[in-house]
């Protein structure tokens, strides 16, 4: 694949390295001049000088035959800018937008740029993940295929502790698909029975986050089919 | 007419000012508290003493447009000092917030054609520059005696 990165920073740099490990054609665009020649040490002829959202800078990388565009440099608007022409101008398949500051993701929704990554995010993410009182931790949003998957600690005072796998009434639209007991991960059967201090992994639809809360939460009646 | 500015530089400064002795409404939004100063260049009174508003904020930010008034107006223009943002936040105006005239002031005359073509309305002062520097070149040229079309000096 031809992919082209904006911006040399610490994200972009690493990243051109990996994928240029992974025998991809890469070129990353930099417009900070010291940095473009300390980067240009290492890449060479994969990294170019420019201001990425001027378009010949683009052009001239090549932006007509890439198939994927990565933006990644320390600024939304700049980011946004570029995966939109990217997409819109040149006609590139796959985009994706590093998103520095959280609270302008919405504007990536808005204007269809998409998928957007933030740091921020995953650390907070990871964060949940690593502090249970939450109860119900947020893995994995895919967006486009319409499905989410969670984490549930299950406690003592939980309804379905102690219940069969089998007898579980799980909403519709949603599944378990792994255990992870004693630092051991395993698929559920019929026959597991949910112990205190299991974390169980389910993919849902969007929207039956509730439901299962209600069943796996703390308290929870243990019941899938609920006001939800 | 509401108008809601978001870039109170020169342009942004001086158009504000206009608009509100024409007696429109008329609302600022920038990132530089300073910027409030620049406003009042050249008014007898303060800018709010005068009607109009001051907010302080970036065009990203979500609060910041809705505090200066963003979903009540009439008329909005991006003059911020960068293109990208002029460009996001146009889009995030005209989009989110169904602004019924949205401006976008853009330096590069490329993003400017472009964004044009996709149906923005952008003003591009530098393309406004080349076609005076342009006219005025061809116009001079003959009193001059020197311009372009004077190729002999060049040739000897």
């Amino acid at each position: 694949m031809y992919i082209i990165v904006v911006g040399a920073g610490k994200v972009g740099w690493n990243l051109a390295r990996e994928l240029l490990d992974k025998e991809h054609e890469v070129t990353v665009i930099e417009s900070n001049r010291r940095r473009y020649l300390t980067v240009e040490q290492e890449l060479e002829h994969n990294v170019s000088y420019g201001d990425a959202s001027e378009l010949w800078v683009l052009e001239r990388a090549g932006i007509q035959r890439a198939d994927m565009v990565i933006a990644v440099t320390g600024d939304d608007e700049d980011n946004m800018l570029i995966c939109q022409v990217a997409r819109e101008k040149y006609s590139v398949e796959r985009i994706i937008a590093r998103v520095n500051n959280p609270r302008n993701r919405p504007h990536f929704d808005l204007l269809g740029i998409k998928p957007s990554v933030s740091a921020t995010d995953l650390i907070l993410r990871l964060l949940e993940h690593e502090v249970p009182e939450y109860g119900l931790v947020h893995l994995l949003d895919l967006q486009e295929e319409q499905l989410e998957i969670i984490e549930m600690l299950l406690g003592k005072d939980c309804g379905v502790t102690g219940r069969r796998v089998g007898d579980l009434e799980m909403p519709e639209g949603s599944l378990l698909i792994s255990v992870l007991r004693s630092g051991r991960g395993f698929v559920p059967g019929p026959d597991t029975v949910l112990e205190a201090g299991d974390e169980v992994l389910a993919v849902l639809d969007p929207g039956h986050e509730e439901q299962l809360k209600n069943m796996f939460g703390p308290g929870g009646d243990g019941v899938g089919g609920g006001s939800g | 007419m509401f108008i809601l500015i978001v870039g109170c530089g020169r342009v942004g400064s001086s158009l504000a000012r206009a608009m509100l002795s024409e007696g429109h409404e008329v609302s600022c939004l920038d990132e530089d508290p300073e910027s409030h100063a620049r406003l009042e260049v050249g008014l007898e009174k303060g800018w709010e003493d005068l009607g109009g508003q001051f907010t302080v904020g970036a065009g990203l930010e979500t609060d910041a447009l809705v505090a200066a008034g963003i979903e009540n107006a009439d008329a909005f223009i991006a003059s911020t000092d960068g293109d990208n943002t002029n460009i996001i936040i146009a889009q995030i105006a005209q989009r989110r917030y169904e602004v019924p005239t949205v401006i976008a002031r853009i330096l590069d005359p490329l993003r400017a054609e472009w964004y044009e073509r996709q149906g923005m309305h952008t003003v591009c002062p530098t393309r406004v520059a080349i076609d005076m520097l342009e006219t005025a070149v061809r116009e001079g040229a003959p009193r001059g005696g020197a311009g372009p079309s004077d190729g002999s000096a060049e040739a000897a």
